[in-house]
């Protein structure tokens, strides 16, 4: 199949229609793809921000805001949060950057490459449930990685790590970020053309210098726009936490689902929505900043 | 050669990195209460009415779901492709957005309206698991299943295919469902199966809208009494989904090496 792992190449750009009233009908055929979106992405999104401003009885308020971000126990959820979201980005996106180069300095067809392409799209979107027991029985207390360990001499809990901690959290985060950081990052290693090594050779660029000169300021908004995705991705990521801690780590998400299932106080749920809309702003941001590098990136496609 | 080293270096890392945790929870699967080994963990699957009922619920979601994608997804990006190609990057970013807007935040919004507007409409929606969730697992499910479609369109003459169905007569529907479709069925399918991997992964909007008769949440449900069947369930729905993925791949790319050498 036409994998994961394959450069889109770009569209033929000869024949866009010319005429304005052209380009409107071509428009209609978006409708589909964009109202969707509007209606399932964007009426939840409304529904966010109308109740993390009003009150439960509907006027409205910054109170909520107001609780979310001077709460203790709410300012400590989004801070582990930021801290595991941009530990496991950077993790995941340097590493994942390694797996793919090495992956596609590989024949193109190879098994290796097949199986790296679709196990990457399924870590990358399954996550949480399966992964979360596979890492319990690995790293749990009786886990079968910690009893080898303790083998070689490696006694992993009186060290004082545990796999329900925050970064026990990470070590499993990094499974899903290097997948989903392969998938995003392949495309732009794909596009480093030979030739460019070949020039750079020819000048007498050792291998180091290449890369040095090159290929890393070439590469580099698209792995910084990736790094932000991955930062997003882990951000947003929540059922593994629910399924490996069950809810014992304060993390924003986690601070959401109490708030809304009700079992803090009742009235919280507007509070809730108001964390979630804090959510959005963050992850606003992180898409602005993707933006800018996407089209910083695509200089190099317009070849 | 030196080159050659790093990459090895790289491949075993990720190697022993990403095997040993399925290592570990397949030891633990087959473990036997009170010692030695059984298959009986897996089996659970077809005694206990919870999980039973569960995955048939979640494959009905699965399939709705990726109906949806497909139909959302396959014209768009030919469309896209055709007519607009100084979008492709817009519409690239529209779907990462699904990626890093937090499943929790969209199952709080869904909530909101699940809890405060009653009208037939609504009421409908939120009847049953397959027709609350199918609407925003699509959400999900669409920036993997873009990526995947727009792929296999980047690999065939697309332009030439429509404009040769187009001149013997058909439509722009008949062209994409007659002449694309088949011709990138493999990314299709690729597409359909990572949606069956997202639906028998997804706990929190299920969980925060109280569907909890899916397959993902009765699995660990059924942890808290016997965590040997959560991994063995949850091992086997990741392992198959990802043997179907690689056998799309490998019979999709040995159609190519065909045509190719033909």
């Amino acid at each position: 199949m036409s994998s994961l792992l394959d450069t889109p190449v770009a569209a033929p750009k000869d024949a866009p229609p010319s005429r304005p009233a052209g380009r409107w009908r071509a428009a209609l055929g978006l409708i589909p793809f964009v109202g969707y979106l509007v209606i399932f992405l964007g009426g939840p999104l409304y529904f966010v921000i109308s109740g993390a401003l009003s009150d439960p009885d509907g006027r409205p308020t910054f109170d909520n805001i107001v609780t979310s971000l001077t709460q203790p126990q709410y300012l400590a959820a989004f801070r582990q949060s930021l801290l595991l979201s941009a530990v496991t980005a950077v993790i995941g996106a340097v590493f994942g950057t390694f797996l793919a180069q090495a992956v596609l300095t590989g024949r193109p067809g190879s098994p290796l490459r097949r199986i790296v392409s679709t196990a990457s799209g399924v870590l990358a979107y399954f996550g949480g449930v399966p992964l979360a027991f596979a890492f319990i029985a690995a790293l749990g207390q009786t886990g079968l990685a910690t009893a080898w360990l303790r083998g070689i001499g490696i006694d992993l809990y009186a060290s004082g790590f545990r796999i329900d901690s925050l970064s026990g959290l990470g070590l499993t985060y990094v499974y899903f970020q290097i997948p989903l950081m392969v998938i995003l990052i392949t495309p732009a290693l794909e596009g480093l053309l030979p030739q460019w090594r070949e020039a750079a050779e020819n000048l007498g660029a050792s291998s180091w210098a290449y890369w040095r000169h090159v290929a890393l300021p070439v590469l580099a908004p698209a792995f910084a726009g990736a790094t932000l995705v991955l930062f997003g991705n882990a951000f947003a990521a929540y059922a593994t936490a629910l399924a490996l801690t069950s809810g014992s780590i304060p993390l924003v998400p986690t601070a959401i689902a109490s708030a809304l299932s009700g079992n803090v106080i009742a009235g919280q749920a507007n509070v809730g929505l108001a964390l979630g809309l804090n959510m959005v702003v963050v992850i606003a941001v992180v898409m602005v900043l993707y933006l800018f590098l996407q089209r910083r990136a695509a200089r190099w496609n317009k070849r | 050669m030196r080159r050659r080293r790093w990459r090895v270096v790289v491949l075993a890392l990720a190697a022993i990195y990403f095997l040993v945790p399925l290592i570990a929870a397949a030891e633990f699967s087959f473990r036997k209460p009170g010692g030695g080994y059984w298959f009986g963990n897996y089996l659970a699957i077809a005694t206990n009415d919870a999980l039973l009922t569960g995955l048939l619920t979640s494959l009905q979601i699965a399939l709705f779901t990726a109906v949806v994608v497909i139909v959302l997804v396959v014209p768009t990006a030919v469309w896209v492709r055709l007519r607009f190609p100084s979008l492709a990057g817009v519409l690239e970013s529209a779907t990462i957005l699904p990626i890093v807007i937090p499943p929790v935040v969209m199952a709080a919004g869904i909530a909101f309206v699940q809890a405060n507007l009653d009208t037939p409409l609504f009421r409908t929606l939120f009847s049953s698991s397959t027709a609350a969730l199918t609407p925003f697992y699509v959400v999900l499910a669409l920036p993997f299943a873009y990526r995947a479609v727009d792929n296999g369109l980047a690999a065939i003459p697309l332009r030439t295919l429509v404009e040769a169905a187009r001149n013997l007569g058909a439509g722009m529907i008949g062209a994409i469902v007659r002449v694309v479709l088949p011709t990138i069925r493999s990314a299709v399918l690729g597409a359909a199966f990572l949606t069956l991997a997202l639906v028998l992964g997804e706990i929190v909007i299920a969980r925060i809208l109280l569907y909890t008769d899916t397959f993902p949440v009765a699995v660990v449900e059924v942890g808290r009494s016997a965590a040997g069947v959560s991994v063995a369930l949850s091992l086997a729905s990741l392992v198959l989904t990802w043997v179907l993925l690689l056998a799309v791949s490998f019979v999709g790319g040995r159609r190519a090496a065909g045509r190719s050498s033909s």
